[in-house]
């Protein structure tokens, strides 16, 4: 699988008059041709600005990405002029928001939304751009695709209007798509029927998938790799089976056993997170998540730990990795 | 953490079901029917949102009955008739007997202390003007229960430790605070007025999982320390079965399914009760790489205008030529499992 997309180091801060926030601080990872991706993490935690920053969206002032770079396909995006970052965005690759309802334009026409890239990338003209945009209509599965030309977003309802982000996402035939919360508006069986939307159509083009969310139960079926993020950091990379399987952090330990489950016998109680997550503007020395960290020992208070091979391709950022299984810490 | 408390978290069996026979409230034949007008100056009703359409159940001292559906379902607004914050079309909604829907607003006022709620979202259910001791002994001082204001000052830091936040709060406004301790604050806040019945509605889908199984473990405690009964009204089928006792699922503003948790969950009968537990991600790549996916086609249609028969049968697999006619009867399947389904 080649390499399509590598982000090295990359680093994105908000200056704020409360201090500087370290809203992504230094991850990398890798995408491969094809290959789904998920980016998990609670509120906060930085998942959406690593993707934003991956198209420069970050908003600046007060946003800015102060280090790292971001490798598509050989080019370093951080290099690049604003005119040609513009012909990166949506042709190479797209995203899909999270909000279906504020994401679409609610004063122009369902056909515009979608022939506006096709024209402005691809140079299509009116004739083609329609034809091509019943074409997508039709692939993401909304009926009477001909007459949603002309409709309006506030016509649809929220998982219609999910598919017309994908329709559009899709127009260019991306290399690389990027979900940021696809699915967290919608219902759970509208979500079912998106998410195996995204699968097949990904599937079918080739097309790399980049799945950022909170609910670790969305990418089990999903992701082929799945990276988790704490504080700005990645705490822990691996394929799905090493995370959900032999996790080796103790904050995605704590993630996956705090939920209840419904192929599990019901507990008596739920083993919460204990605390809050921290503040960004204020991270002192040490691992950011060992105030909450049941399995902390003295060394976690001054040196915060690096990713570190513990499997082919499996990482994890704690001192205490190798003492971990899945049913908690072996004491030695 | 009370004795009670640390007790519960030794055990390792799933938590006691208790088998409470006596009811608190019974909903019977509830309709909410919301006009759809035209016209400005001369308004003219020209349809009926049908948000709930004839439902009936029961809820029993001390249960939590769980109220499940997707949205515009019917199941918010049913919570809602039964705090009487939307005036039914037709039916009656008992507490300990009375018919809610016959007092006035005089006579509803000591029943308001009884009935309580939780809203979904932290950030638009507090006052962003009132410092959160102010937020928790408003209902103190409108009920005039605490006339005398050190003694609800004294009872505000009470309700703060029986949440679990520091008494510091007290003088903070909501926006210091964060979305899980924001909605301790409305359990603070419901707890209040030493309520009998708790209306959560979506009370912890708003939060992060970390934070969500905190609240969820709160509510749990309060249930069990102060004997409360809750109505539960969530999309999260999971969150469901952990905490509740009972199941009612909605489609629609029709009731299609109600069970104790286990029968529900472990044998589904309606279609949409089976599609709905189908559709929900295990966080396990094995399981879910084996599981088959059956996603239901189709979205909820509007309730202004509701499919004929079974509301359902444009969505279901098992829909014949009857389910488009007749209307299908709620029948008591198994003892205590019912179905409104002709074809199980």
């Amino acid at each position: 699988m080649t390499t399509l997309l590598e982000i090295e180091g990359l680093q994105t801060q908000f200056f704020t008059s409360a201090g500087v926030v370290k809203a992504v601080d230094g991850i990398s990872y890798t995408v491969g041709a094809g290959e789904t991706v998920a980016v998990v993490g609670e509120s906060g935690c930085g998942k959406s600005v690593s993707a934003l920053s991956i198209l420069r969206l970050v908003a600046d002032p007060p946003g800015k990405i102060v280090g790292g770079s971001i490798r598509f396909e050989g080019r370093d995006l951080l290099q690049l002029s604003d005119e040609e970052m513009r012909s990166v965005r949506g042709n190479d690759i797209a995203m899909v928001f999270q909000e279906p309802m504020t994401s679409l334009n609610p004063v122009l026409s369902i056909g515009m939304q979608i022939t506006e890239t096709l024209q402005h990338h691809l140079g299509m003209s009116d004739e083609e751009a329609n034809a091509r945009a019943v074409e997508l209509l039709g692939m993401v599965g909304i009926s009477e695709p001909q007459r949603r030309l002309s409709q309006y977003p506030h016509h649809l309802s929220g998982g219609m209007r999910q598919r017309v982000m994908i329709a559009i996402a899709l127009a260019c035939e991306p290399k690389l798509i990027i979900a940021d919360e696809p699915t967290t508006a919608l219902d759970v069986t509208i979500q079912a029927q998106i998410l195996e939307l995204m699968k097949n159509l990904t599937r079918q083009f080739g097309v790399a998938l980049i799945i950022i969310t909170h609910n670790l139960g969305v990418v089990a079926r999903y992701a082929d790799r799945v990276n988790v993020m704490y504080a700005g950091k990645i705490i822990e990379t691996g394929t799905a089976a090493d995370v959900y399987h032999n996790p080796r952090h103790p904050y995605t330990l704590a993630l996956l056993k705090s939920v209840p489950r419904l192929d599990l016998p019901r507990q008596a109680k739920l083993d919460p997170v204990e605390g809050q997550p921290p503040d960004l503007a204020r991270l002192g020395a040490g691992c950011p998540f060992r105030p909450r960290c049941r399995y902390a020992v003295a060394r976690c208070e001054q040196e915060n730990p690096a990713l570190e091979q513990i499997g082919p391709q499996h990482y994890s950022a704690c001192w205490e990795k190798n003492s971990l299984t899945s049913a908690g810490k072996v004491v030695s | 953490m009370s004795e009670a408390t640390v007790a519960r978290m030794s055990e390792s069996a799933p938590s006691p079901r208790p088998a409470l026979q006596e009811n608190l409230i019974e909903v019977k034949n509830l309709k909410m029917h919301f006009p759809v007008t035209e016209g400005i100056i001369i308004p003219k009703v020209v349809a009926h949102v049908k948000a709930v359409d004839g439902i009936s159940f029961n809820i029993r001292k001390g249960e939590t009955l769980g109220l499940v559906g997707e949205s515009g379902c019917g199941k918010t607004t049913t919570g809602r008739c039964i705090l009487q914050l939307e005036k039914a079309t037709a039916g009656e909604i008992l507490y300990n007997g009375v018919n809610l829907n016959n007092l006035g607003s005089k006579a509803m006022v000591p029943y308001r202390q009884k009935i309580q709620v939780i809203f979904q979202d932290p950030y638009s259910s507090l006052n962003p003007r009132m410092k959160i001791g102010d937020i928790l002994s408003e209902p103190m001082r409108v009920h005039n229960v605490i006339p005398d204001r050190r003694d609800r000052d004294k009872r505000v830091l009470e309700l703060l430790n029986v949440v679990g936040l520091s008494p510091r709060f007290a003088d903070r406004y909501p926006h210091e605070m964060s979305g899980g301790q924001r909605q301790r604050v409305g359990i603070a806040r419901a707890l209040a007025m030493n309520p009998d019945f708790i209306v959560c509605d979506e009370a912890v889908s708003a939060l992060d999982v970390s934070i969500q199984a905190q609240v969820i473990n709160l509510l749990e405690d309060l249930r069990d320390e102060f004997g409360l009964t809750y109505l539960f009204i969530a999309h999260d089928l999971s969150v469901v079965r952990h905490l509740c006792h009972r199941v009612a699922v909605m489609y629609l503003g029709k009731m299609v399914e109600l069970a104790d948790c286990d029968e529900l969950f472990d044998n589904p009968m309606h279609p949409y009760t089976k599609a709905l537990l189908n559709a929900v991600p295990i966080p396990d790549p094995t399981i879910e790489s084996r599981r088959e996916h059956k996603i239901i086609k189709g979205e909820i249609p509007s309730p202004i205008n509701p499919p004929s028969g079974c509301v359902f049968h444009p969505r279901c697999e098992l829909a014949v030529d009857g389910c488009k006619k007749a209307v299908p009867e709620f029948r008591e399947l198994r003892p205590g499992h019912w179905v409104a389904c002709t074809e199980v």
